[in-house]
């Protein structure tokens, strides 16, 4: 790991000063990402911000009836808080569904939202990657595919994003809320957020350099049944294959985002106009434009079985 | 790793260093082109950090690289502590913070100012077993014993959190009470691997300690 310099911040104003100073800096919450990642080099920054102590750890309720979850909310809070199991159990259950125990204890609602990709090619500081060294190459187009991304691609870039939580959040049109390095506030959709790959691979967001998260708003419940379902290669502990986020109304419209498929959490509302239709319909619409690879085109059949059973469950 | 009390710059180091923040002046776009060389001249750099571990206060001086981990291990020689994977990825590194269980290889020692750090020689000694490790010891919960100590801390705050009403993917109703069952014990300690595949006696020794079965 490479040197650094390190310091605490009390409020959100004092974490934007601190990123504005410091040119390598980078904000560490649960560090859980960002450490494995500066062990390996692939994440050097010069100066840590530690903004554990800002207080942005509380879920409040907001005057339109949403909830407003702080960006240093535990996974593990998340998950366990009332309301969130209550109106938002899709949440509960993705979050749910990460990582483990003790992991959840320690990531956060903004560093899960910006954890980096899992392409074992990213990880690989030996081998080309456009992302972690811009235009070096992408080692993993004509290499091993079988977990990278088949919609949404670029010829630079095939990595997905691979949190569970922000494909629920993209299903319940989430937006984020931020402060930037000079001290104003704005919010950026979730839609909006995940940036695709295009020709700059390692531009993931649409964050700017120092730019501070501070909560994720949900907005009113939308009711229906909520359920989440994730396929991996071993039964907990383990990164999606592909997951699915759906939201289903009485009436059979809903909403559906997927994981493990894409660069961002995949969602598509015109897709989901087909919803009553079926599975089929519905993925047809969300692959549509899909690049697949000879080793991850099992995904879009993958993809299409688990949104079929989980329709299924839905009505059932 | 390098006490700081103790830490003399050689020569060379100092050289070393002198030479690269030279190139580094003479080519500042190089410097900014990223970390390669830039990183090369940096300093390690040293801060102060106090928490309580095994309710003894603690005060180190560390550098700002130390893991938690680390911290335990090469600094005050809580070896109990294992370090298998150092990245998240195996749970041997299980330690209880503010009573929450968390792998102790991905935080930094000061990130833990004012933290108490419960490791698991602060649980129990020989003499004087926690319930815990009393039936580890029972039911044969181990082979080789490496993640073993990750294994008993994992388990006691996971009894914690299943009697604090933290739901897990298992759990069938978000509302309906929880319970220390087999399904519910194998995914909550999936966090914690072990390569001598202790898992049946592991989920025995947790499940006695649950309550559930003597
Ligand atoms: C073995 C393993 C298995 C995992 N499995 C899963 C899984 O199945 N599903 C899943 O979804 N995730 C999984 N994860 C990833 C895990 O969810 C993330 O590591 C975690 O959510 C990151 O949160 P953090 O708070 O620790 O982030 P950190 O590591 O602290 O930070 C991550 C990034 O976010 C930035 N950041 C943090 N807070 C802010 C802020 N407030 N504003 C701006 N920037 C900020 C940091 O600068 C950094 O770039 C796994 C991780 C490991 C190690
Ligand atoms: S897919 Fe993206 S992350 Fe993976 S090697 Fe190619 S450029 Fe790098
Ligand atoms: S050593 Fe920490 S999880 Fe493996
Ligand atoms: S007892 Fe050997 S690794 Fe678990």
């Amino acid at each position: 790991m490479k040197a650094f310099t390190y310091e605490r911040v009390a409020t959100p104003a004092e974490a934007a000063a601190a990123a504005a100073k410091n040119d390598g800096a980078k904000f560490i919450a649960g560090g859980t990402n960002l450490l494995d990642l500066m062990k390996l080099e692939i994440e050097t920054p010069t100066h840590l911000i530690d903004v554990n102590r800002l207080a942005l750890d509380k879920i409040e309720a907001t005057p339109e009836g949403g909830l407003r979850i702080g960006a240093l909310v535990r996974n593990t809070d998340l998950a366990a808080h009332e309301g969130v199991r209550r109106d938002y159990a899709l949440l509960a259950r993705a979050l749910l569904a990460g990582a483990s125990g003790q992991l959840r204890n320690r990531a956060t609602t903004a560093g899960n939202l910006l954890q980096r990709t899992r392409c074992p090619y990213f990880y690989d500081t030996a081998q080309p990657c456009n992302k972690r060294t811009p235009g070096s190459g992408c080692s993993a187009i004509g290499g091993f595919s079988r977990q990278l991304a088949v919609v949404g691609v670029s010829d630079a870039c095939i990595a997905t994003h691979p949190s569970d939580m922000a494909v629920a959040m993209r299903a319940l049109d989430a937006v984020v809320e931020t402060v930037k390095p000079g001290g104003e506030a704005r919010t950026i959709s979730i839609a909006d957020f995940h940036r695709l790959p295009g020709n700059t691979p390692h531009v993931e967001t649409a964050l700017e350099k120092g730019e501070l998260i501070a909560a994720v708003t949900l907005p009113p419940p939308v009711g229906g049944k909520h359920v989440y379902r994730k396929v991996r290669d071993r039964a907990s502990y383990a990164f999606a294959l592909v997951s699915v986020a759906a939201i289903v109304q009485p009436d059979g419209s809903g909403r559906v985002a997927v994981g493990g498929v894409a660069p961002k959490p995949w969602r598509i509302e015109g897709a989901e106009a087909d919803m009553r239709r079926g599975a089929k319909a519905v993925t047809d619409g969300l692959f549509a434009d899909a690049r697949p690879t000879h080793d991850n085109e099992f995904k879009r059949t993958l993809a299409q079985r688990t949104l079929g059973s989980v329709l299924t469950e839905a009505r059932g | 790793m390098t006490d700081p009390q103790h830490w003399d710059p050689s020569r060379r180091d100092l050289m070393v260093s002198v030479a690269a923040a030279a190139v580094l002046a003479a080519a500042p776009e190089l410097a900014k082109a990223g970390a390669g060389l830039a990183s090369e001249s940096r300093m390690p750099t040293y801060a102060p950090v106090a928490f309580t571990v095994n309710g003894e206060a603690r005060q180190l001086e560390v550098d700002t690289r130390t893991t938690l981990l680390d911290a335990l291990r090469e600094r005050l020689h809580l070896t109990g502590t294992k370090k298998g994977c150092d990245h998240g990825q195996c749970g041997a590194c299980t330690v209880i913070v503010d009573g929450h269980r968390i792998n102790s290889c991905l935080t930094l020692a000061v990130m833990h100012e004012g933290s108490e750090v419960t490791t698991i020689e602060g649980l129990g000694d020989p003499d004087n077993l926690h319930p815990m490790q009393a039936a580890f010891v029972k039911h044969d919960g181990y082979q080789c014993g490496y993640c073993t100590p990750g294994q008993i801390c994992s388990a006691v705050a996971t009894l914690a959190e299943i009697k604090a009403g933290v739901p897990s993917h298992v759990t069938e109703d978000l509302f309906g009470e929880m319970l220390p069952t087999d399904a519910e014990i194998r995914e909550r300690m999936s966090g914690n691997i072990c390569r001598c595949g202790a898992y049946s006696n592991i989920v025995e020794a947790i499940a006695e300690v649950a309550g559930r079965r003597a």
